[in-house]
């Protein structure tokens, strides 16, 4: 899959930037003074081995953890002080399943829908839409305990996108998804791109990491590298971006 | 507004969809209510009874007689020997043994004076001791009617005075008001449908915002602008409605099969009801706050019930507690229900008589929803 | 077997992790305990009444003063009137009211006879039935003292002797200790082991268990060890409790004592692992746990209410709750010091019920795992 755009990253302004951003638990620092900024309708790819200090990097953007120091602001809107208007403005899949169980598939749509404050005609339409376009219209009364994991996870994406966030956070969204399934999720969420939303994914499937504009790549709480997938394997000559990442995250080996 | 409502379809949605439970949360409190009622009481009917009679005389059948007249003790066995008495006590079939020695008569028309003895399984003393004062009145009540025929065969001086004593001066007349028949069923129903309406909303509560945690969309509804108010209302709502609904329910079924005595105001149980289930609901979100499973979520508030209502004078009355502990029930929100539910339904007690409880259960409420509201946190450190 | 102990040491790590469990199951029994042993108490002391003496006079004040001082009552109002009952009742201020009739004293000697009311709040039947005993016999008591002052004959020919077995002073937490080591096993064993093999179901990891070399009795086994163990930990702590802090004699042996023990905590675990296997979450696993067996072993076992004075289908329904059998036998040995051959029945119903539950289990756990 072709994965440059046409327009340039550093030509749009940015909706995510962080300066020396760091979290502090008790025993260890999970994320350590990172730095670097999103620009609008990038897939920008967050990578790094388990416990590398992705997720929580994440959750510090979404205004789920609250920083120990630095600095960071979200569409605008600063994570110390705006955390509530963040959230207004992103969308969030977590690493755990995100849709309730025992709510049908529309019921889970219409909550979600009022939560974010969208009226009803405009959920009872978007309802439509997302049906239509998943292909799920027949299942729309089904509990989504009944359904097979790739599609809850590509419901669990479009409804975070219910409310058209500007940014949508991914917090490895194709665990356990059969590679046919991640094709079909890619595609969406590059439709998603399309249409001017930035995607801010963590995953440790390295093909994966080909799909993005630009990759990160996080050891130990730090940023190691960041740059476009082709930069990084010219930097490392590499040839994939798996060899790229067992470079930087085993350096002694 | 409009969140709120959204929140509050899906509990509903989500509780009444699930099959298992729906039976558990409206069949179980009614179903022990009807059954358990019956259980909870201290009423004494009947002591088995072995009786040992060595004499076997007139007296002492006379006296066995009375024993058995009364109603209050049934014989189980009779013997000659206190070695099978004390067998049947080990052997649970009897309560209590009765031992009247030989000689027994002899030593009444002799010397005035006999002695029975009676043997008691007291490991229960609420029994032991109502038995005992069963038996000791009617020995009592025997041993006039005696006194009295041993006197007539006494000189005439005698006889004068076994008049005057045999003679109550003192008239002690006894009304029991409120409940003149001394009905159990009346003072526990109350109590007992509290215990299952906290029990009810404490568990539902405490372990709702856990599961979501558990199962994890907790995350997703914290990344929402959801407000902690609204978040809370909505979880707050719907259990408060199924306990007041349970609780007039379980009025009604008592009023209906028990004949419970309503005196009172329904209205003032109701306004109590309100603010006491805001406490409960508070205490449960509050333990789903500090806590990370189900499991530990639903043990912590079996823990708190558990000393609230032993605290509670539920089944044992407070006023029998030693002071300190009389001072902890001031910290007991089920001890203030349970007291206003009493008397308001038994006594006709008025919004006068219970103020002070009821501003307690408002202060309650006003504190534990503070700081349940400042421990559920969207944000983490 | 390696692998068996290896899944055992990961369920205790399991448990240990989560402390504030950990604290409660232990912490609790002793919590209750204390509670019930200082705190509970079914003797009436002290309770709250009012006087309304219209006559005032040398008489009715000796019988205030004996009422006063027996140790039963304490005086929380003197009424004026007839009309302020109803308001102290209301109040919750007096349990009972003691009505002494004008010109009491006089009436006693020139017409022989006075009376006294006793008004009882019969909200609370138990109550008001204790109070009114004390009273009348207070009442006689004094009478009898007059009557003796005036030289006449006051003792009954009739003395009964009374002797109290096991418990002579009558202390309800002598049934409490007993009633409470078989409401805690229950609530640790059945409760907890319920509810953690329903969370592997709840979130899937059992299926992860099942592929694995362990055999589903090792599963099981497994999950139940360390609370079977948490168990007996209660168990000594109650009863080293029950010696030393409330001086509650151990008149049997202690072999037996831990026989019975174990038997009631097999019991026990196989409840909660039958009940896994019916239910789907752990909230249904917890609500059964709960509503269906904790609920009934307090109230149908003789742990505060005697079955004896139950209506007869209650008795019969109490037959199939494990803790009413097992309280018989441990009453037994700690209390009553009995040998075997007073309590083999209650151990043989025990040990029934274990086998049909292990058995029912094994069955369900194949067919729906």
């Amino acid at each position: 899959m072709e994965t440059t755009t046409t327009i340039k990253p550093d030509e749009r302004e940015s909706v995510i930037t962080t300066e020396q951003l760091t979290k502090r638990f008790a025993k260890f620092i999970a994320v350590d003074a990172i730095s670097f900024s999103v620009k609008k309708g990038e897939i920008f790819g967050f990578l790094g081995a388990n416990g590398a200090g992705k997720t929580t990097a994440m959750k510090m953007l979404t205004g789920l953890l609250s920083p120990s120091s630095g600095k960071a602001s979200v569409a605008g809107f600063d994570v110390y002080k705006q955390a509530e208007r963040i959230k207004q403005n992103i969308g969030y899949m977590s690493q755990r399943f995100s849709l309730y169980e025992d709510l049908t598939i529309a019921e889970n749509i219409r909550f979600y829908g009022g939560v974010y404050g969208l009226s009803r005609t405009t959920i009872a339409d978007k309802t439509g839409a997302l049906l239509q376009r998943l292909q799920l219209e027949h299942a729309r009364n089904a509990l989504i305990s009944s359904l097979p994991l790739g599609w809850k996870q590509k419901l669990a994406f479009s409804v975070s996108l219910l409310h058209e966030p500007a940014i949508i956070f991914l917090d490895e969204p194709t665990g356990g998804v059969d590679p046919i399934t991640r094709r079909q999720f890619w595609e969406l969420i590059y439709e998603a791109a399309s249409e001017g939303v930035t995607v801010f994914v963590t995953t440790h499937y390295m093909d994966e990491a080909e799909y993005c504009d630009r990759v990160s790549i996080m050891v130990n709480g730090r940023i190691e590298a960041l740059d476009s997938p082709r930069g990084l394997k010219e930097r490392f000559h590499a040839s994939t971006m798996d060899e790229v990442f067992v470079t930087l995250a085993r350096p002694s080996a | 507004m409009r969140t709120i409502a959204y929140l509050l379809q899906k509990e509903f949605v989500q509780i009444f969809r699930n099959k298992q439970m729906l039976p558990i949360i409206f069949g179980l409190p009614i179903v022990q209510l009807l059954v358990l009622i019956h259980a909870a009481t201290f009423e004494v009917k009947t002591v088995p009874t072995h009786i040992v009679d060595g004499d076997k005389s007139g007296a002492s059948r006379h006296l066995v007689e009375r024993f058995v007249s009364t109603g209050y003790f049934t014989v189980v066995q009779f013997s000659e020997s206190m070695k099978l008495g004390e067998e049947d006590i080990k052997r649970r079939k009897a309560t209590m043994v009765l031992v009247i020695p030989p000689g027994f008569e002899k030593d009444l028309l002799t010397r005035g004076a006999a002695k029975v003895n009676i043997i008691l399984n007291a490991l229960d003393g609420g029994i032991a001791g109502i038995a005992q004062s069963y038996a000791a009145m009617i020995i009592a009540g025997y041993s006039q009617e005696i006194q009295t025929e041993i006197m007539s065969i006494a000189p005439p001086s005698a006889q004068t005075q076994a008049a005057a004593s045999g003679n109550t001066m003192l008239a002690v007349r006894n009304s029991f008001w409120y409940n003149p028949e001394l009905n159990y069923k009346h003072f526990m129903l109350p109590g007992i449908l509290v215990l299952l309406v906290s029990l009810v909303g404490l568990f539902l509560s405490s372990m709702n915002i856990v599961k979501e945690k558990e199962v994890g969309t907790i995350e997703q509804l914290n990344v929402t602008p959801i407000k902690k108010y609204q978040f809370i209302i909505g979880k707050l709502v719907p259990f408060w409605m199924i306990a007041m609904f349970e609780l007039a329910f379980g009025l009604t079924l008592g009023k209906l099969i028990f004949n419970t005595p309503i005196v009172g105001n329904v209205g003032i149980i109701f306004l109590s009801a309100t603010v006491y289930m805001i406490v409960v609901l508070g205490l449960g979100l509050f333990v789903s706050t500090v806590t990370e499973t189900q499991q530990q979520a639903m043990f912590i508030a079996w823990f708190i019930m558990i000393i609230f209502v032993l605290m509670s004078g539920l089944f044992t009355p407070i006023e029998s507690m030693p002071p300190w502990a009389q001072v902890v029930t001031l910290f007991n929100p089920v001890a203030y229900f349970i007291e206003i539910i009493r008397r308001v339904l038994l006594k006709g007690a008025t919004f006068g008589d219970i103020e002070r409880q009821w501003w307690s259960l408002v202060a309650y409420a006003v504190v534990i929803i503070m700081i349940a509201v400042r421990r559920y946190r969207k944000v983490s450190d | 077997m390696k692998q068996f102990w290896g899944f055992v040491m990961k369920e205790v790590r399991h448990i240990m992790r989560d402390y504030r469990t950990l604290v409660i199951l232990i912490g609790m029994p002793i919590i209750q305990l204390l509670l019930f042993g200082f705190a509970i108490r079914n003797e009436v002391t002290n309770a709250d009444i009012a006087i309304l003496d219209a006559s005032k006079d040398y008489m009715t004040t000796e019988i205030t003063n004996k009422l006063l001082s027996s140790g039963y009552f304490h005086l929380s109002a003197e009424l004026a009137s007839a009309s302020d009952i109803e308001g102290v009742f209301r109040s919750g201020k007096a349990k009972q009211v003691v009505v002494f009739s004008q010109n009491f004293a006089r009436d006693l000697y020139k017409n022989g006879t006075a009376s006294v009311q006793i008004i009882g709040d019969a909200s609370n039947p138990n109550m008001a039935t204790i109070l009114f005993g004390y009273t009348t016999s207070i009442i006689q008591d004094y009478q009898f003292q007059l009557a003796a002052h005036r030289g006449q004959n006051a003792v009954l020919p009739i003395t009964p002797e009374i002797k109290m077995l096991y418990n002579p002073e009558l202390k309800s937490v002598y049934g409490f200790v007993t009633g409470l080591v078989g409401m805690i096993l229950l609530l640790v064993s059945a409760l907890m082991t319920s509810i953690a093999i329903t969370r592997e179901k709840e979130l899937g990891t059992m299926e992860v268990l099942l592929v694995s070399p362990l055999k589903p009795p090792q599963i099981i086994l497994g999950k139940v060890l360390p609370y079977l163990v948490l168990s007996v930990i209660n168990a000594v702590t109650v009863l080293l409790m029950a010696q030393f802090v409330f001086n509650i004699p151990f008149r049997g042996s202690y072999g037996l004592f831990f026989f019975e023990i174990m038997l009631y905590i097999l019991t026990a675990l196989s409840l909660g692992i039958f009940i896994s296997t019916k239910a789907k979450t752990q909230q249904v696993a917890m609500m059964i746990s709960l509503g269906a067996l904790l609920m009934p072993t307090i109230l149908l076992s003789g742990f505060i209410f005697p079955v004896e004075n139950m209506p007869l289908p209650l008795q019969i329904i109490s037959n199939v709750i494990p803790a009413r059998w097992f309280l018989v036998t441990l009453k037994a040995i700690m209390l009553e010091g009995l040998g075997f051959e007073y309590f083999w029945k209650e151990t043989a119903v025990l040990s029934g019920m274990a086998i049909v539950l292990i058995a029912l289990s094994m069955k369900n756990f194949k067919v729906r795992l």
